[in-house]
């Protein structure tokens, strides 16, 4: 098989993966980079799930944190209130996520631009302002402490371990995605996001195909969310607020939109620049908004896409 | 009876507040299809380079107008520096900037200011105004009004000036506009300006009610943001309408219902009104080409 | 000017960070610290980042603890938990502490406490909550006064003044939901009633709303507003605005001369619990607490150019109490700096007189806190508290 042909094929974004997911721990100096490693899995796989629904059908979301946090909180409220074990309260986050999408996606999603992020933007607040007023169940604004995963007797504790399950977990997520883009299912959300008309006449059911991927980017983001809880130890409702909304938004568009690697990408960069950033001290967040910027204006397509046209330029 | 009128000056206050900060992001969006998360910061900066002039010794109305200015240039300088390279980027892109230069002004604002709160003199001392029962600050009614002259006065001059005209023409097609000789980049330029100034107008007077801080931006943002879509985006008195709507809302809810609740029924009646109504209150139905 | 040496200072820090990497650890004592220096706590966290710089400084100016110097390591979380745990991580992990004082917030601490308790690292907390130090914890200690001394304080006031039936308004995050759950566990035992609650967002424009409501209550004789931030000031405002002449009490939250700023003349006959270092100047010249606050608070107001902040204070009893402990260790083995920081008694700070214990890891009583009412613009100490 020619160079072109392997790169075009699924298979080579789901080797590289997989390959930075084994090898990268070879270079860590301490168990502290095994956090930054798995935080920056967790987020790539809710980055994951938002890309499907902005960057491959143009919907966009300013609340996808509200699933973060329902999420989070599944894996919390089930094993104190319910006594459920954690793994068994991921897939019920995982449905309540689901359903929650279901619900409010539908009237949702028939606004556009603009007015759906407004929309959407509601939901994730509404779902913070909740979160941190039901002090009964969530523990109010200081959050609660989450019991740990057990599964299978072993004890899912430290850096290390929550590399390799947030790791594994995201080749997993990531590989669904590019089956999914592969997909009639993916066809179609692309046709919706160059033209909803021209899909329309094509007789794609929009409604219901845009509805599909709210929902399964919805769940996407709740796996996230559990897996941050567990790891933490600790949920607050800042996991659901608006900042962390735009965190991610920012993840999908600084690794550009529809391309499921550039996920990766972008939330490595959110993850990793504060850290670096420290070293500045008082200007860490005026040089954090400047490179945000400067990545926008230059690499407006996001870093995956303006590199990747760059080397077909080269190849030319 | 006493009771609901508390409640609806405090929604007159409170949605004055919004309405002055949602009219900075029609602005923009109108001559540009930008919406402009740094609008926040206009107003942060109004309020805050105020305070801390006249913290320095300059007479406060000196102070205002150096405030006002430095924060024009600001929006130009943002417009110039951040957008306009920019230019062809996708939607979220620009929003991406702008969100990016938000976060960058707050950093730039914390080190040049401080971290505690701030607050500004009213413009007219003495105490509230009573009024059947209840009462409401004179600053208030000094919002209020600042909003319906800024009202006023952009309808007048979209309405007389050929400059207004080329704003209209710039928003509705921007290539037509440039066939027919606007120089576009200006105009947006232009919008960028004004709408920095808005908010520098917007901060100043809100400061002696919202108090301020380097942070102060975010929440005025979200909230400017969710009145202007709520009215509409595009029309200005659709973000008035908007911004009273929403602290008329959140008021009442405090009042009748719960304290806690308050937000969350003020964006529960957003979403409803924007599913029923998908361009909101005041806006244009957009007309999709094919 | 400031920006150059900002400038100048970053790229030295920078500097030192590469440097330092490959510096011998036994050269120095590594104190790390996670504060919320942005975000919604930055007035929390600034004067505690300025405060512990400046202090190191200081010491090590001196000659450092045990002959050796402080290295400091600061990192911002911006109140958020998340980012608190990641550079807890980082402290443990990479940077290698030997002790900890930090966690502006509560939810920051909470997040922090288990990984310095599996790494048995000493941690003292700047944080409010009584929850930090109640189950007792061994490795963790605070030196802020609880908000259950907070809302003990205010009761016992409020039964002085024949006052039983009280009216709440808390700002809805971590501080102002902790404190008010706090009074509602302390009512009974002090002879208070409970009669309404309200709640108001911390970036609340107007709270007329709540506070006619409350006004309009029946047999409600005073109110309390556990808060911090801007709220309590727009609250106070707003309580003259509607002409209430019930009294009103405010929270430690807001023990600096900005409410007062902030407030204005709505501010006058406020009373609130605060520490001796609000009114340092005016303490009884045989107070034992005097020469410290007067002390830092001259510091504080010439380094930094800011009027002082108790959560400054906090931060600098948490660096004394530290630096004692590992002179009375002689060392800086985390163990024996945790045995003797149990085992401090007597020390004099700015929060109060520190007398800690195996089952008490703050060391106050309620005579750490003074019931102080505002009058004239500033702070008079009413008598007897």
């Amino acid at each position: 098989m020619s160079l072109r042909a392997l790169l075009e094929t699924r298979l080579l974004p789901a080797i590289l993966v997989v390959a930075i997911v084994i090898i990268l721990p070879l270079f860590f100096p301490s168990t502290y980079y095994y956090r930054i490693g798995a935080l920056v899995f967790i987020f790539g796989l809710a980055v994951v799930g938002l890309n499907l629904l902005m960057g491959f059908a143009g919907q966009v979301s300013l609340g996808h944190a509200g699933f973060l946090g329902i999420g989070a909180y599944s894996v919390a409220i089930g094993p104190v209130y319910f006594g459920a074990p954690s793994w068994l309260c991921v897939f019920a986050g995982v449905m309540l996520s689901g359903a929650i999408a279901f619900a409010v996606g539908r009237p949702i999603l028939r606004l556009k631009g603009h007015y759906l992020a407004i929309g959407t933007l509601g939901f994730g607040l509404l779902i913070a302002i909740v979160l941190t007023n039901e002090a009964g169940w969530t523990g109010g604004p200081d959050g609660m402490s989450v019991p740990g995963l057990t599964l299978f007797g072993w004890r899912a504790h430290g850096s290390d371990a929550w590399y390799w399950i947030s790791g594994i977990t995201f080749v997993g997520g990531f590989v669904l995605a590019l089956n999914l883009m592969e997909s009639p299912t993916g066809r179609a959300l692309q046709a919706i996001h160059d033209s909803e008309i021209a899909a329309l006449v094509l007789g794609i059911d929009v409604a219901r195909k845009k509805l599909t991927v709210f929902i399964i980017s919805a769940m996407y983001a709740s796996v996230a969310g559990s897996f941050l809880a567990l790891f933490n130890g600790l949920v607050t409702p800042e996991i659901a607020g608006f900042l962390r909304s735009i965190e991610l938004v920012a993840m999908v568009v600084l690794g550009g939109m529809g391309s499921i690697f550039g996920s990766l990408v972008g939330a490595a960069v959110l993850v990793v620049l504060p850290q670096v950033l420290t070293v500045f001290h008082d200007y860490e967040q005026a040089l954090l908004g400047l490179i945000v910027m400067v990545f926008m204006i230059f690499l407006r397509q996001g870093i995956v896409p303006s590199v990747a046209a760059v080397l077909a330029g080269w190849r030319k | 009876m006493a009771e609901l009128l508390q409640f609806v000056f405090s929604g007159l206050t409170v949605g004055a507040i919004y309405a002055l900060v949602a009219l900075g992001f029609t602005l923009i969006y109108n001559a540009s299809d930008i919406i402009n998360f740094t609008q926040g910061e206009f107003v942060m900066l109004g309020g805050m380079t105020t305070v801390f002039l006249s913290l320095a010794g300059v007479p406060l109305p000196l102070a205002a107008l150096i405030a006002v200015i430095v924060t024009t240039a600001v929006g130009l300088a943002l417009h110039r520096f951040a957008i306009a390279p920019a230019r062809g980027a996708s939607p979220v892109a620009l929003i991406m900037i702008t969100i990016g230069a938000s976060i960058f002004l707050r950093g730039i604002a914390q080190i040049v200011f401080d971290k505690t709160f701030h607050s500004l003199p009213p413009l007219f001392s003495g105490g509230p105004i009573r009024f059947g029962g209840a009462t409401i600050l004179p600053q208030s009614l000094v919002v209020l009004a600042g909003a319906a002259v800024i009202v006023v006065v952009l309808w007048l001059f979209v309405d007389r000036t050929m400059l207004g005209k080329a704003v209209i023409a710039t928003a509705a097609n921007r290539l037509a506009a440039r066939l027919i000789g606007v120089d576009t980049r200006r105009i947006v330029d232009f919008s960028f300006a004004v709408s920095a100034a808005v908010g520098a107008i917007a901060g100043i007077l809100i400061t002696p009610i919202t108090l301020t801080s380097y942070d102060a931006g975010t929440l005025l943002a979200l909230k400017g943001f969710a009145a202007a879509m709520l009215g509409g985006i595009g029309s200005a008195l659709g973000a008035v309408v908007g911004g009273l709507l929403i602290g008329m809302i959140e008021a009442l809810s405090a009042g009748y219902l719960s304290s806690s609740y308050k937000d969350a029924v003020a964006f529960v009646i957003i979403l409803v009104v924007l599913v029923a109504m998908p361009q909101g209150l005041f806006g244009r139905v957009k007309v999709e080409r094919v | 000017m400031r920006a150059m040496q900002h400038f100048t200072a970053a790229a030295a820090i920078g500097l030192c960070a590469v440097l330092g990497a490959g510096l011998p650890a036994s050269a120095q004592i590594k104190i790390g610290s996670v504060l919320s220096y942005t975000g919604p706590a930055s007035f929390l966290g600034d004067p505690e980042k300025k405060t512990l710089e400046m202090y190191v400084a200081d010491i090590n100016a001196k000659g450092g603890v045990n002959g050796k110097k402080l290295q400091l390591f600061i990192y911002d979380d911006g109140a958020n938990p998340n980012n608190a745990r990641t550079f807890a991580t980082r402290l443990i992990e990479q940077d290698k502490i030997d002790a900890m004082v930090g966690g502006s917030t509560t939810g920051a601490t909470l997040a922090m406490i288990p990984l310095f308790e599996e790494a048995k690292i000493p941690f003292i907390s700047l944080a409010g909550a009584v929850q930090i130090i109640q189950p007792v914890r061994k490795w963790v200690f605070k030196t802020p006064h609880t908000d259950t001394m907070a809302c003990e304080k205010i009761f016992a006031d409020l039964k002085h003044r024949n006052l039983t039936h009280v009216a709440l308004i808390s700002g809805t995050g971590g501080f102002g939901k902790s404190m008010s759950a706090e009074c509602h566990k302390v009512a009974g035992k002090a002879g208070i009633t409970i009669v309404v609650e309200e709640t108001y967002g911390p970036r609340d424009s107007d709270m007329t709303p709540q506070l006619t409501k409350i006004k309009n209550a029946v047999g409600v004789q005073a109110v309390v507003n556990p808060g911090f931030g801007q709220g309590p000031a727009i609250v106070t405002r707003n309580y003259r605005q509607l002409g209430i002449k019930m009294p009103l009490y405010q929270s430690h939250g807001v023990c600096s001369k900005q409410f007062i700023k902030l407030a204005g003349a709505a501010a006058e006959g406020v009373r609130l619990p605060c520490a001796a270092l609000l009114i340092a100047d005016k303490l009884p010249s045989n107070d034992p607490q005097k020469p410290v606050v007067v002390n830092y608070s001259r510091e504080y107001q010439k380094k930094t150019g800011q009027a002082v902040s108790t959560f400054g204070g906090h931060a600098y009893d948490g660096l004394m109490i530290l630096t004692g402990a590992m002179k009375r260790a002689k060392s800086a083995d985390k163990a024996k700096v945790r045995d003797e920081i149990e085992k401090t008694k007597g020390y004099i700070g700015t929060g109060g007189i520190v007398n800690m214990s195996p089952t008490d890891h703050l060391g106050l009583d309620l005579s750490a806190f003074h019931m102080l009412e505002i009058k004239g613009g500033d702070w008079t100490l009413v008598p007897g508290t």
